[in-house]
């Protein structure tokens, strides 16, 4: 399969890697997928609690090169996003982003299911409603 | 050193110079149709054909009779299956085969199964291996054919043909092997092995593609096989269809080199494996080898880099040529159905690779492919939350994972 250069850059050079406090109340953990799917998306961001601004994003993928990208462009995309901002974003701008042909569609799905999964995991702890509820996974 | 490297012997190999050597002149001055009885064209047509019966047939202890030429594996298995099927239907209407086989046994059994035919599919150990207990308790008077294949073409294993072949002819039953994989690669022989129908293709053994062989035992039992193509009656009646002459002397000559070289090819190849093994061992935590390392072709190294997606890692070394059991690379999104019958979970059958090791590798692509494959399975971790919760000492197969 040809992957789209894009795909390929965030693949050779992914985005914000890593790990925050899972524990800080300002964090918002989403853990989407499953092993045996082949796909596994860790999305966190941590939030600025007075201005409502995502300051930070990381991740961490187990998947194939869409799934990776797919989670690399979503942090480049939620930092400096209001929190409502964030969840505007929809499968379907990633997947033209990235080109992605449709066998891997559910990789975009995946990232914008992990964006809300954060999202919902940081409003938990700030003990705000939860506005959007978590999309479920397709396998 | 030329790039891409190829790792992918078992999916085919490269026909081998000294076999396009004896092909080619078969493609011009000796252009004649094999069933040409009555002028020259024919008769040097047919010595050709004859004399490449005589290599496939030495390179496995058969006689040239036994031997029928075919298009290759896929249909080699057909026929051997259907064919006994149809001409034994009177006698028992049971074949008993192993969930690793390959798709052109599983879905030619699966067929007959709508046909009325009853299919009982083995499972296979942690290892690979077919249990014997098993085989033998599955055996009834309605059985008419076991087909068990000789060494597997993703991870490799060899089944103890041998044994199997003895529990067939003790119990009266056929035994057909798809010997694909096997045939020109490790000592392969229909009296020894008790083989009374073998499938074999040229194209895994520097041979072209699009023709193979199917063994027919003479003797002690004779088999007979219903045709699955009607025409002019070639090749005893079993497969009607002119001969693919200069592709059956390719198939002939690069037998005839398999069994010139054999030992040291098996000598070579596994070197080069063991090498590849010890190098990925000693650089990486987390690697496991899929299927038994004892009863195992000399070039195979079918091996899972836990919490490391396959495809992903295959992405990361785009000049070499290798197969994952990924759902990913595949269309149907599910993980290799070989590596599930070993009862691995599907996220070490997701992060697997095949390295397939053949005659025209050598120690410097093994070596670069070493490194390469530890620096992107290093930097594809750096990437996985499994590895991160695994180094936590998080168990994972105890996490509830948010899917449907």
């Amino acid at each position: 399969m040809a992957y789209s250069d894009k795909v390929l850059d965030h693949y050779n050079n992914p985005r914000n890697v890593g790990s925050l406090d899972r524990t800080s109340s300002s964090v918002g953990t989403g853990m989407v997928g499953a092993p045996e799917c082949g796909d596994v998306m860790k999305l966190q961001i941590q939030v600025n609690d007075a201005t409502g601004i995502i300051e930070d994003a990381k991740f961490k993928t187990f998947g194939c090169g869409s799934a990776i990208a797919s989670s690399s462009l979503a942090t480049e995309w939620l930092k400096g996003r209001s929190v409502d901002e964030a969840l505007m974003i929809k499968n379907t701008d990633i997947v033209n982003e990235l080109s992605l042909p449709p066998v891997k569609i559910h990789c975009s799905v995946l990232a914008e299911d992990a964006i809300k999964a954060a999202i919902s995991d940081y409003r938990k702890k700030q003990g705000s409603e939860v506005a959007t509820p978590v999309a479920q996974t397709v396998a | 050193m030329k790039s891409p490297i190829y790792l992918d012997n078992h999916a085919t190999t490269r026909v081998d110079p000294r076999v396009v050597e004896a092909m080619l002149p078969y493609f011009t001055e000796s252009f004649g149709n094999a069933a040409s009885r009555n002028h020259e064209f024919g008769w040097v047509a047919e010595q050709g054909v004859e004399n490449a019966r005589k290599q496939v047939a030495s390179l496995i202890g058969a006689s040239p009779k036994e031997i029928i030429f075919t298009s290759g594996a896929t249909e080699s298995n057909n026929l051997a299956i259907k064919g006994v099927a149809e001409m034994y239907a009177e006698k028992g209407n049971h074949i008993i085969t192993a969930a690793t086989e390959h798709k052109a046994v599983l879905d030619t059994c699966k067929k007959l199964e709508k046909q009325g035919f009853r299919i009982t599919i083995l499972p296979v150990k942690g290892d690979g291996l077919v249990d014997l207990d098993m085989l033998r308790e599955a055996i009834t008077d309605k059985t008419i054919l076991v087909s068990i294949m000789y060494a597997n073409n993703e991870i490799g294993v060899v089944q103890p043909v041998a044994e199997i072949g003895k529990i067939c002819r003790e119990r009266g039953v056929l035994f057909h092997t798809d010997a694909v994989q096997a045939v020109g690669k490790i000592p392969v022989d229909v009296n020894a092995d008790n083989i009374d129908i073998a499938s074999l293709t040229a194209h895994k053994v520097y041979g072209p593609k699009g023709v193979g062989a199917l063994y027919v035992r003479r003797r002690n039992p004779r088999v007979q096989l219903t045709a699955q193509m009607d025409g002019g009656g070639h090749e005893r009646g079993m497969r009607s269809g002119t001969m693919n002459v200069p592709a059956i002397v390719g198939l002939g000559e690069a037998c005839a080199i398999a069994q010139r070289e054999m030992a040291a090819e098996i000598e070579y190849s596994r070197t080069l494996r063991d090498r590849l093994k010890a190098r990925l061992e000693a650089g990486l935590d987390e690697v496991y080898v899929n299927g038994s390392m004892e009863h195992r072709l000399p070039g195979n190294l079918n091996i899972s880099f836990a919490y490391v997606e396959g495809e992903s890692l295959l992405m990361g070394i785009s000049d070499v040529a290798v197969s994952s059991g990924s759902a990913c690379t595949s269309a149907t999104l599910e993980p290799s159905y070989v590596l599930k019958a070993l009862g691995l979970g599907d996220e070490i059958a997701h992060s697997s690779i095949r390295f397939g090791i053949g005659r025209f590798n050598t120690q410097e692509e093994v070596d670069y492919v070493a490194d390469k494959l530890i620096d992107v399975v290093t930097k594809l971790r750096e990437l996985s939350p499994l590895y991160e919760m695994f180094k936590e000492g998080i168990d994972l197969s105890t996490v509830q994972w948010a899917h449907d």
